[in-house]
């Protein structure tokens, strides 16, 4: 980008706002006729009636229905036989369920073996707490889905990203499908769902498979671009096929990335345990729903931590696992010696499966028998919110910040016309990232105009400005003082995962308590989701700043002010913009999940929509969230890396 | 591919015994369970009736209002509680689709209405009228509200027309639409720790009435064609100015392609029915006592044996 080009760039970006602005006024003064504020309703095209058209042709002239149908058979047998192994569903091959004590060991070992005795003490512990708190069935209905759905989204993610990685073709057709896909709100993959995949764990194992796919494409692709060309020379000299390279030289050497992905993977399955329980998912997050509908916080709250728990578990595992080296023996080491861990596992498993047969309390804790807390829990957040402290808080938020800050906020919002506010969003792509994100940004939130929901969309909007302005308020400094030290690294880093995996649902209902049925709620529970990679990305791009220039800056005698404004927050910015995208597109995820709250937004309608009776309304809705998250998406990414490489950071 | 109809084959041997006892087909009656304990436990009890009489029975979670697709795709073979105020609506526009059946009412009946919890009284003591509610509209303000009371309605996929009721009877209040149940729960909950004046959506039979006792507010009494005839009701002018009929139905609904596939499972559900009181004890038997919803059919049957002994043979 040179000199004279940014200088036009800059121009035109002006131009443009200052034609939003006197569109405005002329709206406040009153000289703005009505079609020019609002597109009137003959203006609006029906897609929703075009797509309910093309929907059904593709569903039954095309066959497709019967297509996905017939994998729903084949599906639901692999799940009927993880079911019967996880939790004992009547089904073939009738051998399950696995006693809790046996896994319990099982998962001490495992974190033994790739982490030392504080995973093995993470693994086993997250067993039996899910054992004792007497969740341990509707846990292992969850593992039954999620273990068919995790290798489902690793292999299908890793396929693909070999194809991409291969074939230009495929990369370049894959990229923006993944993009849409990832700023789909939830509920509109829902519909279509149940009725390809049926309801129940088969529809539940798609949605969340395909949820957790798209990481595993873009890691696995990295890896194998990254693959050093002596390594690949090696191969070739030593005569490798096409397959053999692929198998012996390409993927060990990506090895790294591709566990990342499944890393990745493991944590987005976790991530829909609650919401695919809309459509059949069976386990913690169907009784997480229904203890919410009778008002059960301390239950809920209780499934919530066993949700934490098992995702740090299986995070910190697979972390592990990439770290860990593979290892190897000397010839001639006997077998017993090489696989001493695993005969150490096997051999408990049995153990406690045999006991489990004499002494049933090792196999299974009935319900009267478990340790849940959930009435004193209910009690004790009660307690809480009538704390008079709290209340006066809440009250005054609720008082000052919503009726004088918030609700005019958003009145203004909706007052810009529609014309000058997509000049606005123009403006915001054409002045960060260029002219040919400008033109996208103009064309997505025209359609957006066009689809008929440009209010709704407006407020939908709205929320996620507002809610990730106050995060990054709030994220930003926690971010830059823990970035100071190791230790509160890892300690702000394990809220944000706590924080990432915590099933939205348990904290939407106290903050309903706290602040009523408001946008205050709305943005609250919006907030605690985008807050994460704001925190997440500032600590990681502060610390990965080289050591060479902090050090200059120490000895040109910078304070330490100095040195956070003038070298670390610019050289860490690019990275810190990938958090502040990311948080945007949380908060366009959590907004319409905000609904179950009581929102006027496009969220709304969607819930709405769910009867089964107006999927192309459905459909029209979704992408509209798509198409906004997807014009701050391309903006932001284009401008951390424009950034970067003028930087020089990798 | 091979193991694969080895197992097949394997699961319908296993399951052959029964498919000759009910003359029914042996593959799963799938029944839907939703968020709300009744509902758990009502589809539970009549899940237990059937696999008594030889049927095999799953249970799968869904969403209320998307499940009707469900039933009419034939994925989920029945519904134990249509609600006419919240789910009639996409019952109806299923029927039309085709694909689903009425089975029948239950011996139930359902209000859904404006409702405060009984401490709400204490600060307005003309309640249940309306006339009375209204003039204290003041204490329901909120800070958003302003002057005018709030009235917190369900969601609005409900349709419970509050705004249009507000604006034909001149009431001083605003209308909120709570997203879900179980925002409606969280508001009442909060006004119950210093015992604030609320007025909510709520509707009977529920699990609310045993946690927080309340009353429904008394509008003027439901007509005929309230909802379509400007004429009917105290307001000549406008819609919607009388109180939701207190006689609403609980429907039982079922796929199509049940009474063809398992007619014995489909007799027996033809003939259940509860009332609104054995409804409650069921919801009772989760939300108060804690029992799991399969223990608490279990035990709700063996206590009431001669309900519904009647209705399998």
């Amino acid at each position: 980008m040179n000199g004279t080009g940014s200088m036009t760039r800059g121009q035109a970006a002006i131009g443009l706002l200052i034609g939003a602005v006197v569109l405005t006024v002329a709206q406040y003064i009153g000289w703005l006729p009505n079609w020019m504020h609002r597109l009137p309703e003959t203006a609006i095209p029906n897609f929703a009636m075009v797509l309910d058209i093309i929907f059904n042709f593709v569903k039954d002239d095309l066959g497709l229905l019967t297509f996905t149908r017939t994998l729903t058979e084949g599906l639901e047998w692999l799940l009927d036989v993880s079911g019967n192994i996880f939790y004992g569903k009547n089904r073939w091959p009738n051998i399950g369920p696995m006693p809790w004590t046996g896994l319990a060991a099982i998962a001490a070992v495992t974190g033994y073996y790739l982490g030392g005795w504080r995973l093995s003490l993470l693994g086993g512990g997250t067993m039996i707490w899910t054992a004792l708190i007497g969740q341990w069935t509707i846990a292992m209905q969850t593992m039954s889905v999620l273990a068919i759905a995790a290798p489902l989204a690793f292999v299908i993610g890793l396929s693909l990203g070999i194809a991409a990685w291969k074939y230009e073709w495929v990369d370049k057709t894959i990229k923006p499908v993944l993009s849409v896909l990832q700023t789909l709100p939830f509920f509109t993959y829902l519909l279509p769902a149940v009725i390809f995949f049926k309801v129940g764990p088969t529809a539940g194992a798609v949605a969340t498979t395909i949820y957790a796919i798209p990481p595993m494409i873009l890691m696995t692709t990295l890896g194998l671009q990254k693959v050093s060309s002596e390594v690949v020379e090696a191969g070739k000299m030593s005569g490798c096929s096409k397959y053999q390279m692929l198998r012996h030289v390409y993927l060990p050497s990506a090895r790294t990335e591709i566990l990342v992905g499944v890393n990745q993977v493991i944590m987005l399955c976790l991530a829909m345990v609650v919401l695919t329980a809309f459509i059949g998912m069976p386990g913690l997050g169907a009784k997480l729903l229904a203890m919410m509908g009778s008002f059960k916080l301390g239950r809920s709250f209780e499934i919530g931590v066993t949700i934490v728990l098992l995702a740090v578990m299986l995070d910190r595992m697979s972390k592990a696992w990439v770290v860990k080296q593979p290892e190897h023996f000397e010839r001639g080491t006997p077998f017993w010696k090489r696989h001493q861990m695993l005969l150490l596992g096997a051999g408990l498993f049995v153990g406690f499966t045999l006991l489990s047969l004499v002494l049933p309390i090792a196999a299974e804790i009935g319900r009267k028998q478990d340790f849940s807390q959930g009435k004193e829990l209910d009690n004790l957040i009660k307690g809480f919110l009538d704390i008079e402290v709290v209340k006066s808080t809440t009250w005054f938020l609720r008082a000052f910040v919503n009726v004088k800050i918030l609700i005019p906020f958003r009145d203004f919002m909706l007052s810009i016309p529609t014309f000058a506010f997509i000049m606005l969003v123009t403006a915001f792509a054409l002045s960060l990232a260029g002219r040919k994100q400008a033109v996208l940004a103009a064309l997505f939130f025209s359609l957006v105009a066009l689809s008929g929901w440009w209010d709704r969309a407006i407020i939908t909007l709205y929320s996620v400005v507002a809610a990730v302005t106050i995060a990054a308020i709030i994220g930003l400094p926690i971010g830059i003082i823990a970035a100071r030290s190791e230790k509160w690294s890892t300690r702000v880093l394990l809220m944000c995962d706590t924080a990432q995996t915590f099933p939205s649902f348990v904290y939407l209902i106290p903050a309903i308590m706290l602040f009523g049925i408001t946008d205050i709620a709305v943005i609250f529970s919006i907030l605690i989701f985008a807050m994460v990679p704001l925190m997440r990305y500032t600590i990681e791009g502060l610390r990965t700043v080289p050591p060479e220039m902090t050090e200059a800056a120490d000895m040109s005698g910078a304070t330490r002010m100095q040195k956070l404004w003038n070298v670390q927050l610019p050289l860490a910015l690019p990275t810190m913009a990938i958090g502040f995208n990311q948080a945007i597109m949380f908060a366009f995820f959590m907004v319409i999940i905000a609904a179950f709250i009581g929102t006027q937004d496009l969220g709304q309608e969607l819930q709405r929509t769910l009867a089964g009776t107006n999927l192309g309304k459905n459909f029209v809705l979704g992408i509209c969230v798509s198409l906004m998250a997807l014009t701050f998406d391309l903006t932001i990414m284009k401008w951390a890396a424009d950034k970067k490489r003028a930087l020089g950071l990798p | 591919m091979k193991m694969m109809k080895t197992a097949l084959t394997a699961g319908a041997l296993a399951l052959v015994p029964f498919a000759v006892l009910a003359e029914d087909s042996s593959d799963p009656i799938v029944i839907p369970i939703h968020n709300w304990s009744s509902q758990i436990v009502m589809s539970n009890v009549v899940g237990q009736i059937l696999e008594g009489a030889g049927n095999s029975v799953e249970y799968v979670t869904t969403d209320s209002q998307a499940v009707y697709e469900s039933v009419r795709l034939g994925d989920v073979t029945l519904e134990m509680e249509v609600w006419e105020g919240a789910f009639g609506a996409s019952f109806r526009a299923a029927m039309e689709k085709g694909g689903i059946v009425d089975v029948g009412d239950h011996n139930a009946v359902t209000r859904e209405d404006w409702w405060y919890p009984m401490w709400t009284k204490d600060a307005c003591p003309g309640l249940p009228d309306w006339k009375a509610l209204n003039d204290c509209a003041a204490i329901f303000a909120t800070p958003e509200t302003g002057e005018k009371g709030r009235y917190l309605d369900g969601p609005v996929d409900w349709l419970k027309h509050g705004a249009e009721r507000v604006e034909a009877l001149d009431m001083n209040f605003q209308v909120i639409n709570a997203g879900s149940a179980a925002a409606l729960w969280a508001e009442i909950g909060a006004a119950e720790a210093d015992k604030k004046p609320i007025v909510v959506f709520n509707w009977t039979p529920n699990f609310a009435e045993a946690v927080w006792p309340g009353e429904f507010v008394e509008f003027p009494a439901w007509e005929e064609g309230c909802d379509k005839d400007p004429a009917v009701g105290p307001n000549p002018d406008a819609l919607y100015d009388c109180g939701n009929p207190a006689t609403g139905y609980l429907k039982k609904a079922a796929w199509d392609g049940m009474e063809a596939k398992w007619p014995a499972a489909y007799a027996i559900l033809e003939k259940v029915s509860f009332t609104n009181p054995q409804i409650a004890q069921m919801a009772k038997l989760v939300d108060i006592d804690e029992l799991e919803p399969d223990e608490a059919a279990t035990a709700w049957m063996e206590a009431n044996p001669d309900v519904w002994s009647g209705w399998v043979n």
